[in-house]
């Protein structure tokens, strides 16, 4: 049966909605979102989606995200760390195993870890809820595992879905997801059971976007950010906003854009206006001090 | 609706990579190695020299930038030639104005059909980088192991033939290759190869894979990534290698020696209107007292010597 809406959430207009005031008496919330990935090198088929356009081994695709894992992420968690940001990983949960190296830094760092799948190479399209379930437990187990955290917020593999996705992360206890991208605020999304919201991911500002969508230069992509970081954080001031940068280090960590990129963070940590923190920390303000009960949410529609 | 649950077994999901071809390694962790004189950024340029055949083949899959509209396609056959004929000359005699040896990953096709280009290349002191057949010699699994062993040597002998000397390092078309390459060029007696872009110092293949060094040549900042595929101008093209140049010096001072790869192409660089962009970016990276311009062989024994001897048996 075809869903033409698929009812996460109520429209809500920007205008005229409370403030959200962030801790300090921010008008914005910055967090920086890293793409932990791991594609493999020789991934099954999915019967809907294509993977690499070569037969295995396809070198350049491969090779080009290993060097986040070898190179990037370093460079860029160097970068980040001289201005005070902490990460919030989208990570592919398996990475835990291929190369704890990279996790165990970020997480002594401080950095917070959501799933990202168990690969970016493995989509969550036509699982059943049983197989989801699967992979939403594997990731809660093996984050814990690996680091000690409990992850609250979930980014799909390479942004793959079922309609069920909503329902199972709030029945596993998660709390936000990266996966909706119709606001510059948290939001509630309606699910069966438990609460989540909407974690603002800003996609049009993925630098894989900027880089491979877009084609910018890596100077242009920089003053993008921060034209996005000034117009967020002027209207933060009337409505309490969130900018997210979503980051693979095998993009912004080449030698000829760190430079560019870290420009950004430094515009960002001098400005004053900006709550620099992570996605999680987001998620537990706005729904501590600002969730709606789901009564409320279908009168404010209405 | 549901998968097929083999679609949730992970095999491979274990400790390092989930294949046999080379060992993970954090290049911050690596003990830092200093280039000749003391030089931080080893600046290594590679011009891809290639013939494309006006007969286009998509078997294994078609080269980038092969011929494009329906037969004959006179347009861009031509126009890759003006890099051979003219940007090449423009390219070669801006390296040598300025006393620069660099490497030129040659198709064998190159050698056979124009030699005096070949031997001008060698006379310059440049390197040749063995670099497939022409393009029509692509290389991705499917590729009967016996055709792809005829590649490699027709390609090794139609270069040595011209140039005196047989290349030492190999370069993929599109970097692209089958389970067979690393094996079969360390048969062929290749001592390094450029394809795998993951790193930013060379590294050892494992010996399942062939046992040859990696140099990575980093296609992002390859002339034909910045300004084809993402159309900036030669001015910026100009200021991301600067920008990189900056960078990896930065990070040399701290870290150790660091390579600035740059791949260029005679009829994307050579062009008239870009070439001048391009020789104001060799004159500033001349004036950096930081910069090590070397070729692909001189940097495989500058990083073979920095490391530690094999422990005895």
């Amino acid at each position: 049966m075809a869903v033409d809406d698929p009812g996460l959430y109520d429209f809500s207009p920007y205008r005229g909605r409370p403030r959200i005031e962030w801790p300090g008496g921010k008008a914005i919330a910055v967090w920086i979102a890293p793409n932990l990935e791991y594609y493999e090198l020789t991934p099954p088929r999915h019967p809907q989606r294509r993977l690499w356009t070569k037969p295995d081994p396809d070198v350049l695709s491969f090779a080009h995200r290993d060097h986040a894992n070898r190179v990037g992420h370093w460079r860029m968690a160097e970068a980040m760390e001289r201005h005070g940001f902490k990460g919030s990983i989208s990570t592919s949960v398996a990475l835990c195993q291929h190369h704890p190296e990279v996790i165990r830094h970020a997480a002594e760092l401080g950095w917070e870890f959501f799933s990202h799948g168990i690969y970016n190479t493995r989509y969550a399209y036509m699982m059943d809820e049983a197989q989801e379930r699967a992979i939403i437990e594997d990731s809660i187990r093996t984050i814990r595992e690996a680091t000690g955290q409990t992850i609250k917020g979930w980014l799909g593999p390479a942004l793959s879905h079922t309609l069920n996705t909503m329902d199972l992360l709030a029945e596993h206890g998660l709390t936000y997801t990266c996966d909706l991208y119709h606001d510059d605020q948290p939001q509630p999304v309606h699910t069966r059971s438990g609460t989540l919201i909407s974690m603002p991911y800003s996609i049009e500002v993925n630098d894989h976007y900027g880089f491979f969508i877009y084609h910018m230069t890596p100077r242009e992509y920089a003053q993008m950010l921060i034209r996005q970081f000034e117009r967020l954080a002027a209207e933060g001031e009337v409505s309490g906003t969130v900018m997210c940068i979503p980051l693979h280090s095998y993009l912004i960590g080449q030698p000829h854009r760190i430079g560019a990129f870290e420009e950004v963070l430094r515009h960002i940590a001098a400005d004053g206006r900006a709550w620099i923190t992570r996605s999680g920390d987001i998620a537990d303000h706005y729904i501590a001090n600002y969730m709606p009960t789901a009564g409320a949410v279908t009168e404010a529609a209405k | 609706m549901t998968l097929d649950p083999e679609y949730l077994e992970y095999p491979r999901r274990g400790l390092g990579y989930d294949h046999d071809l080379y060992e993970w390694s954090c290049l911050f962790d690596r003990p830092a190695i200093r280039w000749p004189d003391g030089k931080g950024v080893a600046v290594w340029f590679v011009i891809d020299l290639e013939w494309f055949p006006l007969t286009p083949t998509d078997t294994p899959f078609r080269a980038p930038s092969h011929m494009q509209t329906p037969f004959p396609d006179f347009r861009n056959y031509s126009a890759r030639e003006y890099g051979t004929r003219v940007g090449m000359y423009r390219l070669l005699d801006a390296f040598e104005a300025r006393g620069i040896k660099v490497s030129v990953a040659a198709n064998g096709a190159i050698a056979e059909r124009y030699p005096r280009l070949v031997e001008d290349i060698v006379a310059g002191g440049h390197e040749i980088i063995a670099h497939s057949v022409d393009m029509n010699h692509t290389v991705a699994t499917g590729v009967p192991e016996e055709d792809e062993r005829a590649i490699i040597e027709r390609t090794l002998s139609a270069l040595a033939r011209v140039s005196g000397s047989k290349p030492r390092g190999w370069l993929s078309i599109a970097r692209s290759q089958s389970w067979n390459t690393g094996r079969l060029l360390a048969e062929a007696g290749l001592e390094y190869l450029c394809d795998w872009v993951n790193d930013e110092l060379p590294y050892r293949m494992s010996p399942a894979a062939g046992g040859l060094v990696n140099i990575p040549l980093n296609h992002e900042l390859g002339d034909r990534d910045i300004v084809l595929t993402h159309q900036a101008p030669g001015e910026s093209y100009v200021q991301q290698i600067e920008d990189a140049f900056d960078w990896l010096s930065g990070e040399a001072a701290a870290a150790g020696g660091r390579m600035l790869p740059l791949n260029l192409t005679p009829y994307v660089m050579g062009l008239p209107h870009r070439i001048g962009q391009f020789e104001g970016l060799l004159d500033t990276l001349v004036a950096k007292p930081d910069a090590w311009f070397a070729t692909g062989d001189a940097l495989l024994d500058a990083w073979l010597a920095a490391q530690p001897a094999p422990e005895a048996a």
